[in-house]
């Protein structure tokens, strides 16, 4: 109690104070570094979500906020309060495992009352607030069940409920939807979204999973090799890579290796070997002349035709070798006769077959000067 | 062809085998109902009779023991219980420690340590302890248990060992991210979790103490006879059948405490397996 007063009296509370700041975090196990100078400020009532491959650090940096694991260098503050000294079991914070942890000899009801029972709270109250969180995740009659007699979807529920119930400050999230089959995780995203919006819980999410990323996160945060390389809304990182690696890493896209051939201030063309002619892109590159860059373009963004379009930049003639029909959409492997093979995606608009591209038609692609992303890192 | 003569072949010798394990056994159970004084002479007019076991209920010198092997025995399987928890999660728990190797080998050899040299070096440490500082006085329950204790405790911390390391660590997390202590962490999550591999360790030290004689022998006192002793003491003198009866009485006790610590694993086991099932198949 008096380490939170302290903590306030340091830090008034203000507007402008984030929920969670790391300050040049660094987190070693012996040579290996697993977490590299991370700094990020998370604000209040925020979903925010650590996205990354198996092993860059994402589930370190949720350990360490968790108090499970302790910095090897840098600060944690929630609320403004450095959390260097506090014990796991005295953060204002919960986690929902990604194995969920559920104790297997407790009932629900035991299992979402056990955080309860450590605040020492009477027991009606207890009683009652397991109640209201048990109906609020829509598991009322199932408080007296065992864990191994329940779903998958329902085990999820419990583990959502017993780290709400305590009505953490911050909530951290080890891949909650991993565990679920596709059909169920589609819907309990907007659970989960919906939940959060009622109880103005701030979110971190750790997920490898980019979909489960967009659809929670209000901002994401990529991470790679322990470092934070870009951070920004699901818009952003999709349509604005900063760098090759989130162009790559995010969806699917076309990359290629290029030089710049011309840089105004409203306009750059690069020229790229793959490619029969200098791609034509609308907006200025803080690069320098004849610099080699990165050109990125998502598969979405490409139109097939089978007419030469009117169009004089931007274009290219290839053959279709390969289409996967995947019900709302196709995707094309379109070669280009230099050899290059480019990723089309298009919506399945009309039912009618003769609207689809088949294998071995020839095409031209064309794609708008919007639409390319450049960049050198 | 060749299965039908398997199917021959498999039952009888499995069939030859248990009777090699189990016919001293069985014989032994059908003669302590002989009424017969001579024990190799089936006195088939009036028997079967339980007048042996009858004859044991008026002998002092059997009960005397009975009981004190097992006070001994209860003693020693919560000694054990205790102590070799405690091994068992230091062994599971601390990673690697300096001498973890030691402590592991250490912990474990006792199970192949020859009785008879356990229990001479366990008498002269006795000897030497109540020479210099005066404990124990004598030998007797104390000397008894303690020897028990010496060698059940690695059975003990096999077991529990065993079941620490399938347990997943993120459990006992959870609780402390609940705002459990270590201290309630350990009494409300870890210990009733590993509790029935404490309890099939206590009933195998119980039998193990129930039926130890070797190293009996070098830490008894005089008065202070175990059952085993007892038994094996009344054999040398040549064997009555109230002999059958009571080691009859000891089998059974052993039977029971193996079996009930035989399902409490499988059925512990299982469950484990259950989880996995689960874990796994919900991806």
């Amino acid at each position: 109690m008096t380490a939170a007063d302290n903590g306030a009296a340091i830090a008034p509370l203000s507007a402008a104070q984030p929920c969670v700041r790391i300050e040049g975090v660094t987190k070693r196990f012996g040579e290996f570094t697993a977490v590299d100078d991370v700094s990020l400020d998370i604000q209040e009532g925020e979903i925010f979500c650590l996205l990354g491959g198996s092993g860059c650090g994402k589930t370190t940096l949720l350990r360490m906020l968790a108090g499970f694991e302790q910095p090897t260098a840098g600060r944690i503050l929630i609320d403004g309060q450095d959390m260097a000294d506090i014990a796991p079991y005295e953060r204002p914070v919960n986690m929902m495992f990604q194995s969920y942890a559920l104790f297997p000899h407790m009932t629900v009801q035991a299992n979402v009352a056990f955080g309860l029972e450590q605040e020492k709270l009477p027991k009606t109250q207890i009683a009652q607030r397991v109640e209201a969180m048990l109906s609020l995740v829509r598991l009322d009659g199932m408080a007296q069940r065992k864990p191994h007699q329940l779903s998958g979807g329902q085990r999820q529920r419990v583990a959502l409920a017993r780290s709400l119930v305590k009505r953490p400050r911050l909530l951290l999230l080890d891949e909650p939807l991993g565990a679920l089959d596709r059909k169920l995780r589609e819907h309990t995203q907007f659970e989960l979204l919906g939940l959060q919006k009622q109880l103005g819980v701030t979110f971190v999410v750790v997920t490898h999973d980019q979909e489960e990323a967009m659809t929670l996160a209000n901002r994401i945060g990529v991470m790679d090799r322990g470092r934070i390389v870009q951070v920004g809304s699901p818009r952003d990182i999709y349509e604005y890579p900063s760098t090759r690696f989130v162009a790559d890493f995010i969806g699917s896209v076309n990359l290629f290796e290029g030089r710049l051939t011309e840089d105004e201030a409203d306009y750059v063309r690069v020229a790229c070997p793959e490619l029969p002619a200098p791609v034509l892109v609308d907006h200025g590159v803080s690069a320098a002349p004849e610099a080699t860059v990165w050109v990125a373009i998502r598969p979405e963004k490409i139109q097939l035709l089978r007419e030469r379009p009117e169009a004089a930049d931007n274009l290219a003639q290839g053959t279709v070798r390969d289409v996967a029909y995947m019900g709302d959409m196709s995707i094309y492997l379109v070669v280009l006769p230099g050899g290059r093979e480019l990723r089309v995606t298009r919506a399945n608009l009309q039912r009618k077959e003769e609207e689809v591209f088949q294998s071995g038609d020839a095409v031209w692609l064309v794609w708008d000067a919007a639409s390319p992303v450049v960049g050198t890192g | 062809m060749s299965h039908a003569r398997r199917s021959v072949l498999v039952p009888s010798v499995m069939a030859f085998g248990f009777a090699f394990l189990y016919v001293p056994i069985l014989a032994m159970i059908g003669y302590s109902f002989n009424n017969s004084r001579l024990v190799t002479v089936w006195d088939s007019a009036n028997s079967p009779t339980l007048k042996w076991y009858s004859a044991l209920w008026r002998n002092q010198q059997v009960l005397d023991a009975a009981w004190l092997s097992f006070r001994i025995a209860l003693l020693n399987a919560t000694g054990a219980a205790i102590l070799g928890t405690l091994a068992g999660l230091v062994l599971a728990r601390f990673g690697r420690f300096r001498g973890r190797t030691l402590f592991t080998a250490l912990t474990t050899a006792p199970l192949v340590m020859p009785e008879v040299i356990t229990g001479l070096s366990l008498l002269l440490l006795f000897v030497a302890m109540e020479q210099t500082i005066g404990w124990p006085a004598g030998r007797g329950v104390t000397t008894l248990t303690i020897a028990h204790i010496t060698f059940s405790l690695s059975y003990v911390a096999v077991i529990v060992q065993s079941r620490l390391a399938g347990f997943d660590l993120s459990l006992e997390e959870a609780a402390m991210d609940l705002g459990a202590r270590p201290v309630t962490v350990f009494l409300r999550i870890t210990l009733p979790l590993i509790a029935p591999a404490i309890v099939s360790g206590w009933l195998l030290a119980f039998t193990l103490s129930w039926d130890d004689l070797v190293i009996s022998q070098f830490v008894a006192g005089p008065g202070s006879s175990t059952l085993p002793m007892v038994i094996f003491s009344k054999v040398r003198l040549g064997v009555t059948p109230d002999i059958n009866a009571l080691a009859t009485l000891m089998v059974l006790t052993v039977a029971v405490g193996v079996v009930i610590a035989t399902v409490l694993l499988r059925r512990q086991e299982r469950r484990r397996e259950r989880d996995l099932r689960l874990a796994a198949g919900a991806d």
